[in-house]
């Protein structure tokens, strides 16, 4: 037997999107169809043509995954990381290649899948354990341990209709993380719950990473990705852009792809239908003389500006920005209406073209390259768009507090702090 | 290890044309059937003040109602061989197979659409679906069946050993409704005409079906009988009256029905088998 847990040549997947946009046929539009296609057929020289309607999700991956090992997959949203993970837990067939896997394969494609509401904790892991795949005999085996992994313990007979949110997350968690398969397909778990229970699931998945067992792990949280992996594959527009040791991976992945112009900017094509009415234009990065720009000063303020459109009004939205290391470590968030003013002020936006602006002090950011995440939404009423890699700009230390000494310096900030020396014996 | 010579190694690889319908791996999945069917009923009457009492509630709702307007009004009578007055026993007897074949068609027909979520989440067999679907059914059955027992001790109806064959009789109903119901939920996957379609095929269904009038009203020369045998729900009802009323037992007309439901079934577990790749994406 090879000691390969998962084989995969020239691995392609073909969706049509008018399925997609259309969410479903209806009988009417087949028989209109049907007759268009028949007539299409029937004129001389043409040809079948169907290449306008289709786009290619997966095209001509091929990869291998040793047992045991970890593998890292990263790429931006729609790179296809879901679809491939998909084609490899079975939810989907591929359109072309072949893939071989060798063991079963448990995957957190989504956590809480097949959970019902109306059903109590207890009832729900059953459930839960039964559709990812494990024996009752195995779910009673595991049951307390699952309900103490989740800490919901207390109300393990309560709907969870009832429960918060977080505690829905860790039970639904507490669930997959139970299962023991051979190959773990990891989909961005790690979003779950209060850091406490993100630690605890960190630690559960070394551990099965320890125990032998293959792990496909898909994240966007590139220190999470940097610890648990060793090997880590891109993919970019549905294609393997490179494998290679996570570091490097990582470099690539965060260099590639992103304006580094100092600006980003997106077509109508590339934000999600379900953004509308929020429509984002444009990111920009500018330095104090107010020229758009890649790099900034670290003794320098700098200005971060997000564009964007509404179609229509909304209540209570908040435009802001995440600012990461790029190493995936969240260095602050802040949002335009953090202040009560300006809460009280644009609560409610009408519909227009907008600019969000906000200046980063001087003396804030330590030397290295950053990644600017944007995020509009309504506080626990709707995310109408997120993108947490929307651009990556560096930070030049020159001038910056202790450069008198050319060593690197740890920490994402770099403060000039005032610092007092009082000599008491002298 | 022992454990890597019993894994089975899998082979995603576009399939083409027909596939075949590997039993084992439904089977290997059965617990999964078990758990999803009673979910089905765990959830079906939660917050519901009467809870599991609509079981019984609703056929006898409609045994009221037809015993009034059909037996009353109208004045049909029941099969030959029955006293009239005992028409509430002999519509509540076509009425619980009726119904248990109609809960479980409704309910098969939408239930892949109706698990979407785990459809596009999860790999198991989906023929569990519409199987645990049509399962669901039988718990209100066999509550509803201890009424028209106690109904029929009311109205002193004797009870023969024919009522053996019922086991077999609710079979035949649940696989009419599981063969019907793999056909209609693979097409709802990429045509949501049939939802609108299944609540006026039922009705039709209905009334082609010996469910509140008797069967002598059809003609028994002809072809109209064995027109009417296509309906193997026909052959379910006769055998459930006949099982429990003593009314005249089920003539050739029944082989007709085993055989449609038997082609239906197989054709259906086919068609369904074919579409399975495409659901993940249409869904």
């Amino acid at each position: 037997m090879s000691d390969l847990a998962i084989r995969v040549e020239h691995l392609s997947k073909q969706y049509r999107i008018g399925a997609q946009a259309e969410r479903y046929d209806t009988l009417r539009d087949v028989i209109t169809g049907t007759a268009d296609r028949v007539v299409q057929r029937l004129k001389p020289g043409a040809n079948g043509g169907s290449a306008a309607n289709t786009i290619w999700a997966l095209r001509d991956i091929s990869f291998d995954v040793r047992r045991g090992q970890v593998l890292g997959i990263i790429g931006r949203n729609g790179a296809g990381k879901s679809t491939l993970l998909k084609v490899l837990a079975r939810v989907t067939e591929p359109t072309e290649g072949l893939g071989e896997i060798n063991g079963r394969v448990g995957s957190l494609l989504e956590v809480g899948t097949g959970f019902h509401p109306e059903l109590t904790g207890r009832e729900n892991i059953f459930l839960n354990g039964a559709i990812l795949g494990m024996k009752r005999t195995e779910i009673s085996r595991k049951f307390d341990e699952i309900v103490e992994f989740s800490e919901v313990g207390q109300f393990i007979d309560t709907p969870v209709k009832r429960y918060s949110s977080g505690m829905y997350l860790r039970l639904a968690f507490s669930v997959a993380a139970h299962l023991e398969p051979e190959i773990l397909v990891v989909d961005e778990v790690l979003a779950v719950g209060d850091a406490e229970f993100q630690r605890k699931c960190m630690g559960k998945m070394g551990d099965v990473a320890q125990e032998g067992r293959t792990v496909l792990f898909v994240s966007h949280n590139m220190s999470a990705i940097l610890r648990l992996t060793q090997e880590t594959l891109v993919i970019e527009k549905g294609q393997l852009a490179m494998r290679g040791p996570t570091p490097q991976a990582v470099d690539y992945y965060l260099s590639h792809g992103y304006a580094t112009e100092g600006e980003r900017t997106w077509e109508s094509g590339e934000v999600p239908a379900e953004a509308y009415p929020f429509r984002p234009v444009a990111l920009r990065v500018r330095d104090v003389r107010g020229k758009v720009a890649d790099t900034i000063r670290s003794t320098e303020p700098a200005t971060l500006e997000l564009e964007y459109c509404l179609a229509e009004s909304i209540t209570g939205l908040r435009v802001g920005l995440y600012l990461m290391s790029t190493r995936g470590e969240y260095v602050f968030t802040s949002f335009d209406t953090d202040a009560p003013e300006a809460f009280e002020r644009y609560s409610a936006r009408p519909a227009g073209r907008y600019i969000s602006r906000c200046t980063l002090p001087a003396d804030l950011l330590n030397e290295g390259r950053y990644v600017i995440g944007v995020n509009a939404s309504s506080y626990r009423i709707k995310r109408y768009f997120q993108d947490e890699q929307a651009i990556t700009f560096t930070v030049d230390g020159a001038g910056a507090p202790g450069t008198v000494w050319p060593e690197p310096r740890l920490g994402a900030v770099r403060p000039r702090l005032d610092w007092q020396i009082e000599v008491i014996t002298e | 290890m022992p454990a890597e010579i019993t894994t089975p190694t899998v082979y995603l690889r576009p399939s083409k044309g027909w596939i075949p319908l590997n039993l084992a791996d439904l089977w290997a999945y059965r617990e999964l059937v078990y758990f999803l069917t009673w979910r089905d009923i765990k959830v079906r009457y939660k917050q519901a003040a009467l809870g599991i009492l609509w079981a019984v509630l609703q056929p006898v709702m409609i045994m009221v109602v037809f015993t009034v307007i059909f037996g009353r009004l109208a004045g049909l009578k029941p099969d030959a061989g029955i006293p009239e007055a005992w028409y509430p026993v002999f519509s509540l007897a076509a009425l619980l197979p009726w119904q248990l074949f109609q809960a479980a068609l409704q309910r098969s027909s939408v239930s892949l659409v109706g698990n979407a979520n785990l459809l596009t989440k999860v790999y198991f067999p989906r023929l569990i679906i519409p199987f645990s679907a049509v399962a669901a059914g039988l718990v209100d059955f066999l509550i509803s069946l201890v009424v028209l027992f106690v109904l029929m001790l009311a109205y002193g109806v004797s009870f023969s050993w024919n009522l053996l064959w019922l086991p077999l009789l609710v079979l035949l109903a649940l696989m009419t409704a599981l063969a019907v119901g793999l056909w209609l939920s693979a097409l709802n996957v990429q045509y949501r005409d049939v939802q609108q379609i299944v609540p006026f095929l039922l009705q039709a269904w209905m009334y082609a079906s010996p469910v509140a009038y008797s069967i002598d009203l059809i003609p028994a020369t002809g072809p109209w009988r064995l027109l009417y045998g296509l309906n193997p729900m026909t052959g379910v009802i006769q055998g459930f009256r006949w099982a429990l009323l003593g009314s005249s037992p089920p003539d050739q007309l029944m082989v007709i029905s085993i055989v449609m439901v038997i082609a239906l079934l197989v054709s259906g577990l086919f068609y369904f088998r074919r579409m399975e790749r495409k659901f993940a994406d249409m869904v």
